[in-house]
């Protein structure tokens, strides 16, 4: 696959991946602007403002039309966390031009991405108050709806309490009350000073033709105004845990199944991070089903259905959720820093390491056959200042050993400790 | 030898045959990808509770189906096909519906040999009275896990309430109480009956060889009773109006989740039921989806939001139209969908008929980016006698008039039922 990436703009840059394999193209439009307490609410919700209308199709109805008419085409507004970094703006997805009679799906949905970025529906040079009001309403009932997804709800809350006085407690929507203090004129100012400053990340994937792709997304984005370009976007790193000791929080609900999640610094490894190591520390932990937290908490042990830990490099936090019975809940976390302590201790069964690294480089490599995925990828790595593929990548986890992986372990620290459990169990509140 | 098969105004191979072993094969051939996924169907889920495999009639406990799933991962030696392909590269998984048991795995190498790990692990029965209880706890924190989930109690309380006797009504996971009947002679003889070539399929997609595939099926698999196929029973055939109009539930959410149903007699199998399925989805996705008007008026006023979606469910001899999503009002949203199904049976606006048509066929085009989707699609063709990639062409024959009169025949809103769980269940049980 063919991947090239080259500057359209001033900080506008396009990461373009030929290849006519797939039946689905896509174009993707990404603002990036430091996540933050003050705003990241308005940066939700202003994606859902400008996909509401422009000043061509000024109505959801005259959007669906165009949509419909560019065979199904789809474009929806997506705002993406990757560390502390926030990435916003719109996604696009039509059928590959040979199933579409001739029509040119690349230039028609380009334009249509551009037009909202741009030329969003104004009265008096303001977004609609109408449609801020109104999208509003639909960012609090998905932040409300967060409680419906117990697992997710869970890791939600520990990133909360664990990281209380990092921007990273934030998830990609903010809080209730920083939703209702955005107004329709505030939302205007703040779309002005990301469209400026804002760096931009736009990707291609599909068979055109790189000067067909450029010219249509030139042409889209024709007119960004582009002022000083705010460079200084990144992640702060916190090594060690919050105090000497873990911290615990509780949260009692009308649950049948509690929910245990626990967060981990990754530690002194983050002074010069080794990623593939970190990568394949985590899957060998509980990334996947030849993990350790797999095999012996669930398969073992029978102490739950689900339990699998997740990383994130750019911050330097590991995390592990798992469903368990309440009453569990001490051996439970007994049996998950005793698989750490097997790692530290570089305890790997014959084959099990080379059996975790052959799947998360399977994993890697089949990247490659997945535009969403790819896109994902490519914007992560834009945001790190990277152009590694994820083949080197794979070469490079190749290379990582067990004692590589042991040291990883042997850095992290145990950080919070957080349990969604059933309100008959009583405590009401979060408890330190 | 399987046939190949060129669907030119897709852009699709197939090479599709039954072996001799009596089990049919599909192999979806994509040039340039990297991955390959093959799937290991079972004509088998939870609905099927009560089944004749010779002589007599059985009865199992909820939940069989499901945990045979589970368990058929054990393989005599003392090892887990899971493990074993997951060392081997693959990511191997499986799930089990009311209506079929589907093993499958993704891979970028060692495609044979996991095909091979495959297929013998679905064939190969072991349990042991000690594993069966192991299992017992963690799917009994799998039903724990779903008593929590909205969606799952949602769906499951509207088939309650549509369906006065069918299984499709039961949870495929069973209840803890179910599951504890369960013994490993129960497994053996649930697998002993449907597991067999000529009840399942098997599906791959990728740039593989399909002689290859063909070889590893045939070398791993044999005819049991020449085909033989165990009896079913799911009771007296339901009629199409409701057991009862409402259900409501009580759980932790934020705002009130329904699910609105109708149930619809279903097509005979083979092309019947593939048109059957194209019309209705045609005129579900032509009223509902999120482009159409009533979508956009409902958003706009606030009584939907984009979680809003619609199914046409054909499952163990049921079919279900619903409409599922989240609203602080359910019971307008189900007045708004009974109104648009009345002003469509009289007739659809021409235009909004043909840009649904057009969107509905790059929403197809799509689909076939997704190995895992194609698969599960086939598989459901082969189960009910009719090629997948034929739904294509037929969705272009598809008129507005046929649509009308689908919506006319079956989708009447006197059948409707409705669901809704709520954090204010009494104002919900109220209104």
């Amino acid at each position: 696959m063919n991947v090239t990436r080259r500057e359209l703009l001033p900080g506008v840059w396009l990461t373009s991946m030929k290849s006519d394999k797939f039946k689905t193209d896509c174009i993707s439009v990404s603002l990036l602007t430091q996540l933050s307490r003050e705003t990241v609410s308005a940066d939700a919700l202003l994606p859902r403002v400008l996909a509401r209308g422009t000043r061509s199709h000024p109505t959801m109805e005259s959007i669906a039309e165009v949509c419909d008419e560019l065979y199904g085409a789809r474009v929806f507004p997506v705002v993406r966390k990757k560390g502390e970094v926030l990435a916003l703006g719109f996604f696009g997805g039509f059928i590959s031009e040979q199933y579409a009679n001739g029509d040119k799906l690349l230039e028609s949905t380009a334009a249509l991405i551009g037009e909202m970025l741009l030329n969003p529906l104004t009265r008096g040079g303001m977004l609609c108050r109408d449609f801020v009001e109104s999208e509003k309403e639909k960012l609090l009932e998905d932040i409300a709806a967060r409680i419906n997804d117990k697992r997710s709800y869970a890791l939600y809350r520990l990133r909360q309490e664990m990281c209380s006085c990092e921007d990273y407690a934030c998830d990609d929507m903010g809080e209730a009350e920083w939703v209702r203090d955005v107004d329709y004129v505030s939302l205007t100012r703040r779309w002005h000073t990301l469209l400026q400053e804002s760096p931009v990340e736009v990707f291609y994937c599909g068979s055109a033709s790189d000067e067909r792709v450029e010219n249509a997304l030139r042409d889209a984005l024709d007119g960004l105004p582009r002022g000083e370009i705010n460079c200084d976007i990144g992640t702060d790193v916190r090594m060690n845990t919050v105090g000497p000791k873990p911290r615990y929080a509780i949260d009692s609900m009308e649950v049948a199944q509690s929910v245990v999640t626990m967060g981990w610094r990754l530690g002194e490894c983050m002074e010069e991070p080794n990623i593939p190591a970190i990568m394949l520390f985590n899957a060998a932990f509980g990334g996947g089903v030849n993990s350790k937290l797999f095999l012996h908490v669930r398969e073992e042990k029978s102490l739950c259905y689900y339990i699998s830990s997740g990383v994130d490099v750019r911050k330097g936090v590991m995390t592990v959720s798992a469903g368990i019975d309440v009453a569990a809940l001490e051996v439970v976390a007994n049996e998950i820093f005793s698989q750490l302590g097997a790692i530290q201790q570089c305890q790997f069964a014959p084959g099990e390491f080379e059996a975790v690294r052959k799947n998360f480089i399977g994993q890697l490599r089949s990247l490659s056959d997945s535009v969403g995925a790819e896109e994902d990828y490519w914007l992560e790595q834009a945001i790190d200042g990277s152009d590694r593929t994820p083949e080197e990548l794979a070469e490079l986890c190749a290379e990582v050993t067990e004692q590589d992986v042991a040291a990883i372990a042997r850095s992290v620290q145990m950080d919070m400790i957080y349990l969604l459990q059933p309100k008959e169990y009583g405590q009401e509140e979060s408890d330190a | 030898m399987l046939e190949r098969i060129d669907y030119t105004n897709i852009g699709e191979t197939v090479y599709r045959g039954v072996l001799s072993n009596g089990l049919p094969v599909n192999v979806v051939k994509k040039a340039g990808y990297s991955h390959s996924f093959a799937m290991l169907a079972v004509n088998y889920g939870g609905a099927d509770r009560r089944f004749k495999p010779k002589d007599e009639w059985i009865d199992t406990p909820a939940g069989v189906a499901h945990f045979l799933e589970h368990k058929m991962f054990d393989m005599p030696q003392g090892g887990n096909a899971l493990f074993t392909m997951a060392a081997l590269g693959a990511q191997p998984n499986a799930y089990t519906s009311s209506g079929m048991t589907a093993y499958h795995f993704d891979c970028v190498d060692n495609f044979y040999e996991n095909l091979k790990q495959l297929v013998s692990f679905v064939t190969t029965p072991y349990f042991t009275a000690e594993s069966v209880a192991k299992e017992q706890g963690i799917i009994g924190q799998e039903i724990m896990m779903c008593e929590d989930m909205p969606e799952y109690v949602v769906y499951y309380s509207l088939m309650r309430g549509l369906y006065a006797h069918h299984p499709v009504r039961d949870n495929v996971a069973g209840s803890v109480e179910s599951i504890a009947e369960i013994t490993p002679e129960t497994l053996y003889l649930c697998h002993g009956s449907f597991y067999r070539p000529s009840n399942m399929c098997l599906c791959v997609a990728g740039d593989v060889d399909p002689q290859r595939v063909e070889d590893t099926a045939m070398y791993v698999l044999t005819d049991v009773d020449g085909g033989r196929q165990p009896e079913r029973d799911y009771g007296e055939p339901e009629t199409v109006c409701p057991a009862a109009v409402r259900q409501v539930r009580k759980m932790s959410v934020s705002a009130p989740q329904f699910a609105i149903g109708i149930k619809i007699k279903p097509a005979p199998r083979g092309e019947a039921y593939m048109r059957q399925n194209m019309v209705g989805s045609m005129a579900m996705y032509c009223l509902f989806n999120q482009s159409s008007p009533f979508f956009l008026r409902l958003y706009a006023n606030g009584l939907l939001n984009s979680e809003f979606t619609t199914d046409l469910d054909y499952c163990a001899g049921t079919l279900t139209a619903m409409w599922l999503g989240e609203s602080r009002d359910p019971e307008a949203v189900q007045a708004e969908i009974a109104a648009e199904l009345k002003k469509a049976a009289e007739g659809i606006d021409p235009a909004v008929w043909a840009r649904a048509k057009k969107s509905a066929y790059g929403a197809r085009i799509r689909s076939l980016s997704s190995f895992s989707g194609i698969c599960t699609a086939m598989v459901g063709g082969c189960f009910e006698d009719y090629d997948y990639m034929q739904s294509f062409e037929v969705l272009s024959s598809i008129t507005k008039e046929e649509a009308e009169r689908f919506i006319a025949e079956n989708l009447t809103p006197e059948r409707m039922a409705v669901s809704i769980v709520s954090e204010d269940a009494e104002a919900a049980e109220n209104a």
